[in-house]
């Protein structure tokens, strides 16, 4: 694995950084209406989706209007999550100064609070991407995703861990804000916790008290359906936001870096890191909405605050741009990065360093298609 | 069983939020209709017309929400345009109550302005915020009174001349208008209008650039003398541009009557900076971004800093720059208070960093 200070020249770096900073600004100056529009029509069909899928489930005693509902509601949480919340909360629409577009003010139909979530996501994870030690989301601190990282015999389980973790995904998310692994290494006391946890249980109270108590109970006889529909729709939401975050940064080939290799980077070796440590995935338009164009990883990871539905437009531009200057563009179909980061999970919980060959081959035509 | 009712009708509504949990039950009603909002005021069009070629004057009828103003006072009213919403402050010109009245002057410079002027038609629905300020007519009621206005700052001297009609007002009162040519004028008809229904009520019309009105020329003594001779014992409103409020001021300041005039500022006073003597850091929590204190207001070191924080007047009365302040000082530029009072609410626009300070932006 190269090192992420030689890959380039110090000017060719600069150039670089300069290069992705005009593109970033080409987009920004074009921002207006169009992608308000969009959004709004986003959460226009997100919140269809979900009356509609509240609205069959009152009728769950016929197995079709069930599944249907299920379906329904499945959708309207991966989009409030993913294309909706994850987004708006990256504050890719503050510029439009719309309260309900506001990174501040947006919540999300998850059981961890927007508030703890951008903390650990947009500071932590988006600002130190894969440093060892820094991103709390290499292994959510519960898995071993990296070869440096030590090996112990608890990531035995490390296969184990991952199914759990992806069936309770929302709950893994909640709970990942308090740091508890840091906690138990004395990084962080119980004190600095309790504001965190205040605000989990507040809001994982409202959202246990709709999706099992109210909409169930509104179903009279049906309640045990409604509830087990509506546990399914969070479980279908879990599962793809896992598989989506997962073929992120974790197939083989993304890299992960240490502190000392990024103290004092300047723009564009920070724009570097976070192509080398990002992956994308390839599909239609409409699997690029449900993953909430998560599937430009990387292009998300250059300009995380852009409104989403522009890492289409300029994926071909920064794909160019990676070839030019000789660096990896990461990116292949959701099975095929999918089964490479399972690889990853298994043979990590083994001790010792996997050499991981190269699993995801570079297709510029389907990724052109694809943008 | 009517007394039950509205309480049912809170359980109804808050049984609605803990099912539409965590969005609340406006992002979905007004999905059906904008207007249908509960937390919020918004305003729809109900009327449309031009007076003059470059102004429009609209009625709007806001949502539930409304709670009414009091004559001579504002709203701030929020509009999308290219997806950014902007927000201003405009004084409604109706008596009070019911549906708002506009009149919004297209200033050559002016976005919203001149988007409004452009753009608004029957069904347009506006953002719309609780009536603010303290521009309105004492109580009891004076018993001689002078309103001057000048160009579109009509609209909260109209609104109170009309509230005086309305309410029967038994005293003198002389509306002193000011516009650039006859055609210019705004509210004629509806100015001799209230003439008619009140006996004390004179209109007085001052054409700063043409013939035709009872005065000509910029606002004066001897305009003021002419229009109303009694006015030192009067109770004086003034609403319009910067040059007309400053002269205003200083005529009644000579005249040692500071305290009987009333002015509506929609132009920012001068505010006092002291940039040599700025020291420390300002910290913008939430983007991670840090500058040298300037001096300058937040909003404008936050600009500088290439943030975009939500603002509105720029002048310290709207309240759309509100952010939390976490740690530090900050001067009021108006007042010239200093407050160093942990997380609490400061407005960016007027708020001076006095040392280190650190803002939630």
């Amino acid at each position: 694995m190269t090192g992420l200070q030689d890959r380039l020249t110090p000017e060719q770096i600069e150039e670089f950084g300069r290069e992705l900073d005009a593109l970033r600004q080409r987009v920004v100056d074009d921002l207006g209406e169009a992608d308000v529009e969009y959004i709004r029509t986003i959460i226009k069909t997100q919140r269809g989706l979900e009356v509609a899928g509240r609205g069959l489930l009152f009728a769950g005693f016929l197995p079709p209007a069930w599944v249907a509902g299920v379906a329904a509601l499945s959708l309207a949480k991966i989009l409030d999550n993913m294309e909706i919340g994850h987004n708006v909360m990256h504050g890719q629409y503050d510029w439009t100064r719309i309260p309900e577009l506001s990174s501040q003010r947006f919540e999300w139909d998850n059981v961890a609070p927007a508030e703890n979530w951008r903390h650990s996501h947009n500071y932590l994870h988006h600002t130190f991407t894969n440093i060892l030690d820094k991103d709390r989301d290499i292994g959510y601190g519960i898995l071993r995703m990296d070869a440096a990282q030590k090996w112990h015999p608890y990531y035995l389980g490390n296969p184990v861990y991952a199914t759990l973790l992806a069936l309770l995904f929302q709950w893994g998310v909640m709970l990942h804000d308090l740091e508890i692994e840091r906690v138990f290494k004395g990084e962080r006391t119980w004190a600095e916790n309790v504001p965190v946890l205040r605000k989990i249980v507040r809001k994982a109270a409202r959202q246990i008290g709709k999706d099992y108590v109210l909409f169930p109970l509104l179903t009279g006889p049906l309640a045990p359906l409604t509830l087990v529909g509506n546990a399914s729709a969070n479980l279908v939401r879990n599962l793809w936001a896992f598989a989506i975050i997962f073929c992120g940064h974790f197939p083989a080939d993304v890299e992960s870096f240490t502190q000392e290799e990024t103290d004092f980077e300047s723009r564009g070796q920070w724009y570097l890191r976070q192509i080398l440590g990002s992956a994308n995935i390839t599909g239609g338009p409409l699997f690029h909405i449900l993953s909430g164009n998560l599937s430009h990883q990387i292009e998300h990871h250059l300009f995380p605050d852009i409104p989403a539905r522009r890492y289409p437009q300029i994926a071909a531009e920064v794909r160019e741009i990676c070839e030019r200057y000789g660096l990896p563009y990461n990116t292949g179909p959701l099975r095929k990065q999918l089964w490479s980061v399972a690889k990853k999970i298994v043979k990590l919980a083994l001790p010792g360093t996997p050499s991981g060959g190269p699993e995801v081959t570079v297709d510029p035509d389907r990724q052109l298609r694809a943008a | 069983m009517t007394a039950l009712l509205p309480q049912r009708l809170r359980g109804l509504a808050s049984l609605a939020e803990a099912l539409l949990t965590p969005h609340g039950a406006d992002r979905y009603l007004e999905l059906l209709d904008p207007m249908l909002v509960r937390r919020e005021i918004r305003g729809r069009v109900v009327d449309v017309r031009h007076q003059t070629p470059d102004t429009v004057t609209f009625t709007v009828r806001p949502s539930r929400a409304w709670q009414g103003f009091e004559a001579g006072q504002y709203v701030r009213l929020t509009v999308e345009i290219d997806g950014v919403r902007r927000t201003r402050c405009y004084s409604p010109c109706g008596p009070g109550g019911g549906d708002l009245e506009f009149t919004v002057k297209a200033d050559p410079q002016g976005l919203v302005s001149r988007h409004l002027h452009a753009t608004t038609r029957v069904g347009t629905v506006f953002g719309l915020s609780a009536a603010d300020g303290e521009f309105t007519l004492p109580s009891p009621r004076p018993e001689r009174i002078v309103l001057v206005s000048g160009g579109s700052g009509i609209t909260p001297v109209l609104a109170m001349a009309r509230r005086l009609v309305a309410e029967g007002h038994r005293g003198e009162v002389v509306f002193l208008h000011y516009s650039n040519t006859a055609d210019d004028a705004l509210y004629r008809t509806e100015l001799a209008g209230l003439a008619e229904r009140h006996p004390g009520f004179r209109v007085v019309h001052a054409h700063t650039h043409g013939r035709g009105g009872d005065l000509r020329g910029f606002f004066s003594k001897q305009h003021l003398e002419r229009a109303a001779p009694w006015f030192r014992d009067a109770e004086t409103f003034v609403c319009g541009p910067k040059p007309l409020m400053d002269s205003a001021r200083e005529l009644f300041e000579a005249e040692g009557l500071g305290e009987r005039l009333h002015t509506e500022e929609f132009t920012a006073p001068p505010l006092a900076f002291d940039a040599s003597a700025a020291e420390g850091t300002v910290r913008f929590a939430r983007s991670g971004r840090e500058c040298a204190n300037s001096g300058k207001p937040l909003l404008e070191q936050a600009e500088d800093a290439g943030l975009s924080p939500e603002h509105g007047c720029r002048m310290g009365i709207c309240f759309s720059c509100t952010q939390v302040k976490t740690a530090g000082r900050v001067r009021n530029a108006r007042t010239g208070e200093v407050s160093g009072e942990e997380d609490e609410e400061i407005q960016l626009c007027i708020s001076v960093p006095v040392g280190d300070v650190e803002i939630n932006a």
